[in-house]
């Protein structure tokens, strides 16, 4: 903890303050100011990706009515929509967004301890951004590979955007990874290294947790994609053939010959699945966080919560090939990756089990942020459960490339994270920006958005089941495939419509909410982590004022037997004659 | 408290719609009743923990909400607990992952007597390879695909001489019979899905994959491709028809062999020309086409497309459907073509006529139609030239107002609704992106300006 202590001793913080209102808001080094850039630019990626699942779904709900989209188009914007919220939104929004954000401020840190790659990071996220827009502009448009890009039809003429657009969206990948990269190590080396006095490891808040794994994971996984993509580009721009066996295209022999498209596979699944988990882990640790602060009780099993984001993490490395069972690779991997597949899913289990034990007992303050963390458990056990048919390589067979995994991906990757996001949005906007946001509209936000989901996703599990195809831009005369699937997905796209709606809601929210907004104590939901205990709120430029936190005890005392308050600050020394509990030995001075 | 209501509401609302949902497993036509049943086992495992999670969540909701006064446990850990919870999801977890790996033995382990089919993917079709009497399938390359040689057979291989070709996206199978598909891709990814199989597996370019199956039941079922495989992925369609053992024999003698098929002579110009006499009198001396008889323009077109027209026309595929009134007349007089020789003999006159660009008698907006026309490219070619591979006919320098006609046709399902039509069938899904009168006129008059 050397750099708290020169932090302190030195006052090395005023050093840094920002002069002018382009080092205090442009290029910012405040991890802060950085956090927000991320989180706008990847919120504002994800409307887009939004209005292109509109598009995509009027086509598939009114398929005569509306003729707004080609199948061209329709393809590009499956793989724009789906490559934008994973990656963009997603992966942007928990670690560049939140985990800059939350990482100095829950460890008791001045700032990030590379502040200006910490800067650089963020720049280079939004060039990788804008050279990803950019392939709406070139002439044949954006790729329509699909999100998982595979080769060798990302790369042949039959696909569209396989001129211009796989190759900007190659770059912009690895563009995305060199942000990736920059961000990461220093969200690590700052967990590490830069945590105050008393906060060991095992009295960090759960977010922490959950960010510093999944930015190993990161770091470990996104390599792969980026080979990928380097090896991809060689393919297709001089002619090397790491993914192009010997094939015949529009009637003409290829050039290339001896290449593996199973081999692309592996390498993107090995980013792939643990990316799953990139972004499952932060919002796993959030939402531990949330209900445990709105339930004014501590979060049931915090070892085991610890182990299981490790284990969670390490056992992500291991299960890709269940994104494989029908790919055509060796069927014999089908035992081993069906085994650690199913594996994975009794630490998750454990998970769930613990956030709702942490209800148990409390004393739930069913606030705005605890509505979605809650509607986050109900959806994370859908889309967990209904990972465990996909996992489980016999009962992948029949419903592999249908509805069934659009609803499942949708439910456990789209759905849950974003409602722990929308939960961690209304919870700390208050120290964000000093305001409260309007209440009303918050539930009025959630519930259409909880029902409005559900509706969407629920039903295309059943049209799986059925054997309706994804990535169909349109079914046409199919004799398993009855009239009333299309009334269905009239009624899905209805449903999205709504949905979408919605978030103009949470939006006009957050604006209005800026301004006119009550202004908010530094403390509202009288929360023990640190970033609710800064002298100022918004926190000031080095978090701390002249003294840094010092840390006495673990993030989940709330409703300590004896004590006045039901909440006692992880800055709150024990005084003699506590009640300390048996389990809590670990965990306390 | 409202959140638990609707917790218990969408519980009971998940149960209400997987009960009373239209849609299901299709029924099933294949051997596979073990992998409905690993399906079953494991809606049951985890339908339990849905409805016991979110219902306890529910209750704790009631039960535990904020009151004034109320303070919550404090109880960090629970190691008994959280043993027990431990163990159970581990019992679950092993109920639903011991059978499916039993079953997935069973799945990969091909029996001794399967019968041997390939299948064949390529953008954006199937056909089908039997191995014939030798039951040995002959070698095959990408660079032996030609347009005599569809499925790239390696000519001096004696293995493949008896190999039976089907050119066609229609596959049928004896009921009963164990069947093992070998999975071949000419270009990319591709899977071969017949839902009512519920086996499926990825075809990929530079290997061979497999799967097997018993067909039960006897029918007609869909083949999908369900890997994203370009433009048209969503139009790849095939059919599969189950029949009893005679019938699939019946049906399996009347294939080619490629030793047939390499042994036919190419079509006698000089023959075909007495034939001609009878397209003459509407298509023209010269086979330029003239409107006023709704006879299109046949030199420049391409002579597989021909023939197979003709076939379709000779045996009431095609000019058969209801409203078809200028195909109808075509079924007579093509009844008069002796037989396949008199065909190829027929279309190789026509290929010797002297081709001149038709006259555009269709207008339309030639810039919004290069927008429309990207989609059409993807298989005719960026100078709608046609291209043999993907059975995509010439365009180009065409008869403009039959385009816009037989366009029209597919949209009102008049054309591609017969059930040999398979590649008809995939033009009535495309052309349905042309959404009115106006894009159709559009693109046509782009077509004109190539």
């Amino acid at each position: 903890m050397a750099y708290a202590a020169i932090a302190d001793r030195d006052q090395e913080h005023h050093l840094h303050d920002p002069q002018t209102f382009i080092t205090k808001y442009i290029w910012s080094q405040d991890h802060k100011v950085i956090a927000i850039q991320y989180a706008m630019t990847a919120i504002a990626v994800g409307l887009f990706a939004m209005g292109l699942s509109i598009m995509m779904r009027l086509q598939l709900g009114f398929p005569d009515s509306f003729s707004l989209i080609s199948p061209e188009e329709y393809y590009q914007y499956v793989t724009l929509h789906g490559m934008i919220m994973v990656i963009y939104l997603l992966t942007a929004l928990f670690l560049g967004g939140f985990g800059n954000y939350l990482i100095p401020l829950m460890c008791g840190a001045r700032d990030m301890v590379f502040p200006y790659m910490n800067m650089l990071s963020y720049w280079v996220y939004l060039l990788s951004v804008l050279v990803l827009m950019a392939s709406f502009f070139i002439p044949d448009g954006p790729t329509g590979a699909g999100w998982t890009l595979y080769p060798p039809q990302a790369i042949t003429s039959g696909t569209p955007g396989s001129g211009g657009g796989i190759v900007v969206m190659l770059v912009s990948l690895a563009l995305f990874i060199v942000a990736f990269t920059m961000g990461g190590l220093n969200y690590v080396t700052t967990v590490l290294q830069a945590r105050t006095r008393g906060m060991t490891l095992m009295r960090m808040p759960l977010s922490v947790w959950g960010i510093f794994v999944a930015t190993i994971l990161g770091l470990l996984a996104f390599p792969a994609l980026l080979v990928a993509a380097v090896m991809m580009l060689l393919d297709r721009l001089i002619g090397t053939s790491f993914f192009m066996p010997e094939m015949l295209l529009m009637g003409v022999q290829s050039e290339h010959a001896g290449g593996s498209p199973i081999l692309f596979q592996h390498l993107f699944w090995f980013f792939g699945h643990p990316e799953v988990y990139i972004v499952a882990l932060p919002a796993f640790g959030m939402v531990s966080d949330i209900l445990a602060t709105h339930a004014r009780r501590n979060i049931f099993g915090y070892r085991m919560m610890v182990w299981a984001i490790i284990a969670i993490g390490a056992l992500s490395f291991v299960v890709w090939a269940h994104h494989m069972y029908v790919s055509g690779m060796n069927p014999y991997f089908g035992f081993f990756f069906a085994t650690t597949t199913l594996i994975i899913a009794v630490p998750t289990a454990l998970k769930v089990y613990n956030w709702v034990l942490t209800l148990w007992r409390g004393d739930l303050h069913l606030n705005v942020p605890m509505l979605f963390a809650i509607g986050f458990i109900f959806t994370f056990t859908h889309g967990g459960l209904t990972g465990l048919f996909l996992g489980n390589v016999t009962v992948d067979l029949p419903l592999s490339d249908t509805y069934f995994v659009v609803g499942h991906f949708h439910m456990v990757m789209g759905v849950s994270p974003v409602l722990v996001l929308f939960a961690a949005i209304y919870h700390w906007y208050p120290k964000i920006t000093g305001r409260m946001f309007n209440d009303t509209l918050g539930k009025l936000h959630f519930w259409l958005t909880l029902l409005g989901t559900y509706s969407i996703y629920l039903p295309m599990h059943y049209l799986g089941f059925l054997g309706v195809p994804r990535r169909y831009y349109a079914n046409g005369v199919t004799d398993f495939i009855p009239e009333s699937v299309q009334t269905m997905n009239a009624g899905i796209t209805i449903a999205a419509l709504v949905v979408a709606a919605s978030q103009m809601i949470f939006l006009f929210n957050m604006v209005w909410s800026l301004f006119k907004g009550e202004k908010a104590s530094s403390n509202p939901w009288n929360a023990t982590t640190l970033e609710w205990q800064t002298p100022e709120t918004p926190p000031a430029h080095g978090n701390w004022g002249d003294k840094l936190p010092e840390v006495h005890r673990w993030a989940y005392d709330y409703s300590v037997p004896g004590e006045e308050h039901d909440f006692l600050p992880q800055t709150e020394p024990v005084h003699t004659g506590a009640i300390v509990h048996r389990d809590l030995e670990d965990f306390k001075e | 408290m409202a959140i638990a209501v609707v917790l218990i509401l969408l519980v009971v609302g998940s149960l209400i719609f997987h009960f009373v949902s239209p849609w299901y497993l299709t029924p099933l036509a294949s051997n596979w009743s073990m992998i409905d049943t690993t399906i079953d086992i494991t809606l049951i495992v985890t339908g339990i923990v849905f409805i016991a999670v979110n219902l306890f969540m529910a209750y704790c909701i009631i039960r535990f909400r904020h009151k004034p006064g109320r303070k919550a446990h404090y109880d960090p850990e629970n190691a008994n607990l959280e043993t027990w919870l431990t163990v159970l999801t581990s019992i679950g977890v092993a109920a639903m992952l011991a059978p499916g790996l039993l079953v997935w033995g069973q799945i990969i382990t091909v029996p001794d007597d399967a019968m041997e089919v390939e299948v064949v993917g390529q953008q954006w079709h199937w056909s089908f390879r039997f191995p014939g009497d030798d039951g040995v399938l002959g070698n095959v390359d990408i660079r032996h695909i030609s347009e005599a040689n569809p499925f790239g057979m390696d000519p001096e291989d004696p293995n493949g001489q008896d190999d039976i070709l089907i050119a066609n996206p229609v596959l049928h199978l004896p009921i009963d019979q164990a069947i093992k598909t070998l999975l071949r891709s000419k270009d990319v990814l591709h899977n071969f899905t017949v839902p009512q199989f519920r086996v499926k597996m990825d075809l990929v370019p530079g290997t061979v994959t497999y799967l097997w199956f018993t067909p039960t039941v006897v029918g007609t079922y869909e083949i999908l491709c369900e890997e994203l495989c370009g433009l048209a992925h969503y139009a790849m369609r095939g059919k599969v028809v189950v029949e009893s053992q005679a019938d699939f024999d019946a049906w399996l003698n009347a294939q080619p062999t490629f030793a047939e098929l390499s042994a036919q002579p190419p079509g006698d110009p000089v023959a075909g020309q007495a034939t001609y006499t009878l397209c003459a009198a509407c298509h023209g001396p010269d086979g330029q086409g003239m409107q006023p008889l709704n006879a299109p323009k046949l030199t420049g077109q391409q002579g597989w497309y021909l023939r197979r027209q003709i076939q379709y026309f000779k045996n009431g595929v095609r000019g058969t459907q209801e409203g078809d009134l200028f195909g109808a007349m075509m079924v007579p007089i093509m009844a008069v073509v002796a037989d396949d020789r008199a065909i190829e003999n027929v279309v190789a006159y026509i290929e010797t006529l002297p081709s001149e660009p038709a006259p555009a008698t269709v207008t339309g907006d030639a810039t919004a139609g290069k927008d429309l026309y990207r989609t059409c490219s993807a298989c005719h070619g960026a100078d709608g030239s046609g291209i043999w591979a993907l059975n995509a006919p010439r365009l180009a320098g065409m008869s403009d107002w039959y385009l816009v006609r037989q366009l029209q046709n597919f949209r009102a399902g008049i054309r591609g609704a017969h059930p040999g039509d398979a590649y008809g069938a995939q033009m009535r899904m495309m052309a349905d992106i042309l959404a009115d009168e106006k894009a159709i006129n559009d693109m046509v008059a782009y077509v004109n300006t190539l």
